[in-house]
């Protein structure tokens, strides 16, 4: 039996780990490889690290810390921040990586996607999509940490990405993210019921309760969770920490 | 010393991580002198099978990495497309694979109505079908990390060492004498990973 997949979603910045609330105000939570060592030991499913400064500065990856982490991690590792071209992808797999997440430049280059999965395979590329609900409570894909909007529908982007080549898919909830609220689930069910490959939802998780209800209500394969595995709980301290996998079942 | 293949497709930084861990002295190479001196051969692979089959022709790999398995008979293990290389060939290409295990990689099929997604991604657990050293002290609560889309069918249940279920068994590790291959990468895959990757490296 296929065990659904719990991800820590850590986010970049400068060289150290922080945490995010609606992609902004980030909090500096610690350091990324010491954080590693921590999920080792808790022996979780697999990691997620996006690099929240890439885009908006316009930098390449931080290859070096990526390096440094590769080695410490033990189970799989995916990296989405600031890729551009298949040679940065290349970068990133040679590094011992063995999935790229990406957003923004597909929007201006879906074949990006076919010309990475042609070589690596499509499990080696996850579509990311970011949705935040507009002035008018309208859902829009957007991209660029949120700072850029675009036209199509989450439904029209979803079978995009899957034309073009994803081996899965993030979907995160930019209203939801960092509140502790939950996921938001009709989201999560607008992307499941059409996509063909696995999904990963993202965003609000703050409890066991969220997390099951994003699997079992959701339809999602797996789910990314960042401010439960930083923080001891909603407006306390800084703690590494991972729910208990009994509780998960 | 464990000697790993680099034919240009796979994951050859995570797998001597691991083995660096374990204090398993490994080196990387795609040199053929270096593989005729090897002691034990690691295939890693990511990727399509017809690119990997055709980047060990180009580097005149076949020969050496075959004779090493089937005269030399030193202990060889291929992981993931690794594993798959190992068969006599797959529907995902029309290359020839180097056909040291009595097998054939096929894809995973599922009706319309099936809940189960291609490429099967994610932990799954994994059952001794026929004991073997590399799967020594293997317990019920062992899992491992799996993304494929394609899966290895023996022709004998005796070269199928674990079995693992998605939508139904299927052959997750094989061994062919001093030949063995598993769908899962252990070097992804935690203890579990570092305990099978020992066993090996004591074959």
């Amino acid at each position: 039996m296929l065990l659904v997949r719990h991800i820590p979603c850590l986010l970049l910045k400068d060289n150290g780990l922080v945490k995010t609330v609606n992609f902004k105000n980030p909090k500096y939570i610690g350091d990324p490889i010491n954080t590693v060592r921590i999920f080792n030991e808790k022996e979780v499913d697999e990691l997620l690290f996006l690099d929240i400064e890439a885009t908006p500065k316009n930098r390449e990856p931080n290859y070096k810390l990526l390096a440094e982490i590769a080695n410490e991690c033990f189970m799989p590792l995916a990296y989405g921040g600031g890729i551009k071209t298949f040679e940065q992808a290349q970068r990133i797999y040679n590094i011992g990586i063995e999935k790229v997440a990406i957003n923004s430049a597909l929007h201006s280059n879906l074949n990006l996607i076919t010309q990475i999965a042609d070589v690596y395979g499509a499990q080696a590329v996850i579509g990311v999509i970011d949705v935040k609900k507009n002035f008018f409570g309208k859902s829009q894909v957007v991209s660029n940490s949120a700072n850029n909007k675009h036209k199509y529908t989450i439904e029209e982007w979803v079978k995009k990405l899957e034309e073009a080549g994803v081996g899965e898919i993030l979907i995160t909830s930019v209203d939801n993210e960092g509140t502790w609220n939950g996921l938001d689930i009709e989201l999560i069910k607008k992307v499941t019921s059409i996509s063909k490959v696995p999904v990963i939802a993202h965003g609000g998780a703050g409890n066991i309760e969220h997390l099951i209800a994003g699997i079992k209500q959701g339809g999602a394969n797996a789910i990314a969770i960042g401010s439960m595995v930083v923080y001891q709980k909603k407006d306390f301290g800084v703690l590494i920490n991972f729910p208990d996998k009994k509780l998960l079942a | 010393m464990i000697t790993i293949i680099n034919y240009g497709l796979g994951n050859l930084g995570s797998v001597q991580n691991m083995l660096k861990r374990i204090n398993v002295p490994s080196k990387i190479t795609s040199d053929i002198k270096e593989i005729e001196a090897a002691e034990k051969i690691l295939l890693p692979g990511v990727g399509a099978f017809d690119s990997a089959i055709q980047k060990i022709d180009e580097l005149n790999l076949r020969t050496v990495l075959v004779h090493k398995a089937k005269v030399d008979k030193i202990p060889f293990l291929g992981i993931c497309l690794g594993m798959q290389l190992l068969t006599r060939g797959s529907e995902e290409g029309l290359l020839n694979g180097l056909d040291l295990v009595p097998a054939k990689t096929i894809k995973f099929k599922f009706e319309e109505t099936s809940d189960l997604k291609i490429p099967h991604m994610g932990w799954n657990f994994v059952k001794v079908n026929t004991p073997s050293k590399l799967t020594e002290g293997f317990t019920p609560e062992h899992r491992f990390y799996f993304v494929h889309s394609y899966k290895v069918v023996c022709d004998n249940n005796n070269n199928s060492i674990l079995r693992t279920e998605y939508g139904g068994d299927f052959d997750s590790a094989i061994q062919n004498e001093n030949v063995y291959g598993t769908q899962f990468h252990p070097e992804k895959s935690h203890k579990y990973g570092m305990q099978l990757l020992t066993n090996f490296s004591k074959l």
